[in-house]
């Protein structure tokens, strides 16, 4: 199972963010698990500076503004 | 009308021609409507059971004036800027900017910050990625500086509302307390006053987000984006400030603003700045304000002042900066900030 994760400090394009990976997720019939990390310590960590960030299995594959979706398709199937 | 436009290009994602004729159809209208800005406020005001020239009269032409044409102009500034930001991000900015310890680190940052696109609800994550980096503590306060206070937003209105000369003289006092409070505040060596955790990650590792490639049409959209996304969240602060700007323009009479901010008193700059920094609103809701104060014959310095302490400090945004600065830090840099604006308050009111 793939472990998603949605950095950013709970803005309203990171909560969009989560949503479209969950919805992205769903539509693909993927079994992924999402987390939304919040804390600033842990997205600085992370390495996320600009937010919302997205990373699969640990792999930082987006960071800033809301992805595209084919894009965010790509990352949860690859 | 046009926002509604906007909302449907989202749904459909229009690309190549479809997206540039619709483009160029929304400049058309944008055009024609801006045309119709007088006659429109003259318009509303005569349903009102008001006499026009009355005070009530002047107020009310001045926010149905200002309020269509500002949001007018916001949304092309936005949009404008939005797709030329496009080119920068804050990891590249960080790139140019790490361990940029010479003089010339400052005024880069200064100006990566104009440019570079970053929202306040993310300064905290940048701010950590900027230390953590290596980007010196002074280079990043430049940066974060410059941001609000010569951002696009403000310049272009002040540029279209109070004119050219002004908004110039804005930009280059704006920018440079951005590099000097930078680099004073990168000579205080400051680093042991950032918070314990913060301080610890100067090791961190640093992941980076493989290069993102956009075409024209990809560009195109992120400037729409920031069109939906900026509006949404500032036209009440906009919609505020002209409501006050209305009434500075319709009410106060020019005795008494000539007398408050006239510059003759060495405490109007002061004072200035003491009303502005705990004021918060945004760059755009900031202009209308001015454009009413100087209306009204207040002095140069004394307004630009205002507007730089309104913009540039700002309790929301220390509150958030609280997580990664302590008290003393974040004391310090206002301190240093308000400096340098009231010393540009006072070279206006004294030059001119």
């Amino acid at each position: 199972m793939k472990q998603v994760k949605v950095y950013g400090p709970g803005c309203k394009r990171c909560d969009t963010a989560h949503q479209m990976v969950v919805d992205a997720g769903n539509a693909l019939n993927l079994e992924i698990n999402v987390e939304k990390v919040t804390d600033p310590r842990q997205i600085a960590m992370a390495g996320v500076i600009s937010t919302p960030g997205i990373s699969v299995d640990g792999k930082l594959v987006h960071a800033g503004g809301l992805p595209d979706e084919t894009k965010l398709k790509s990352w949860l199937t690859a | 009308m046009n926002l509604k436009a906007l909302f449907l290009f989202k749904e459909t994602r229009a690309n190549g021609w479809v997206l540039y004729s619709a483009l160029s159809l929304a400049a058309l209208v944008w055009i024609a409507l801006y045309q119709q800005l007088i006659p429109f406020s003259e318009w509303i005001v005569s349903l009102f059971p008001i006499e026009r020239q009355s005070h009530t009269g002047e107020a009310f032409a001045f926010f149905f004036y200002d309020t269509p044409k500002i949001l007018l102009l916001l949304t092309l500034i936005i949009f404008i800027t939005g797709v030329l930001r496009s080119w920068f991000t804050p990891e590249k900015t960080r790139a140019i900017l790490a361990g940029k310890r010479q003089i010339l680190g400052y005024p880069i940052a200064a100006a990566l910050g104009v440019v570079t696109p970053f929202c306040s609800c993310s300064s905290v994550p940048l701010f950590i990625g900027f230390v953590a980096a290596g980007v010196p503590l002074g280079v990043t306060f430049s940066f974060l500086i410059a941001g609000p206070m010569v951002g696009p937003v403000g310049l272009g209105l002040l540029f279209a509302l109070v004119g050219w000369k002004i908004a110039t003289l804005y930009l280059v006092f704006g920018f440079s307390i951005a590099v000097i409070a930078g680099w004073v505040l990168g000579k205080l060596k400051l680093e042991r006053y950032l918070q314990d955790w913060v301080q610890e990650l100067n090791t961190a590792p640093i992941n980076t987000v493989p290069d993102q490639s956009y075409s024209m049409t990809d560009r195109l959209h992120m400037g729409l984006d920031q069109v939906r996304e900026i509006l949404s969240k500032v036209w009440i602060w906009v919609v505020l400030g002209i409501a006050i700007g209305a009434v500075i323009h319709g009410y106060v009479p020019e005795s008494v603003m000539l007398q408050i901010m006239s510059g003759d008193d060495w405490w109007s700059v002061p004072a200035a700045v003491v009303v502005g920094v705990p004021m918060y609103t945004n760059a755009a809701g900031a202009v209308p304000i001015v454009e009413a104060l100087l209306g009204k014959g207040a002095a140069l310095g004394t307004t630009l002042a205002f507007m730089m302490s309104i913009i540039a400090l700002s309790l929301p945004e220390m509150i958030i900066l609280k997580q990664v600065l302590t008290y003393r830090l974040i004391a310090i840099f206002i301190a240093v900030v308000s400096l340098g604006i009231l010393a540009v308050g006072y070279l206006f009111n004294i030059l001119l």
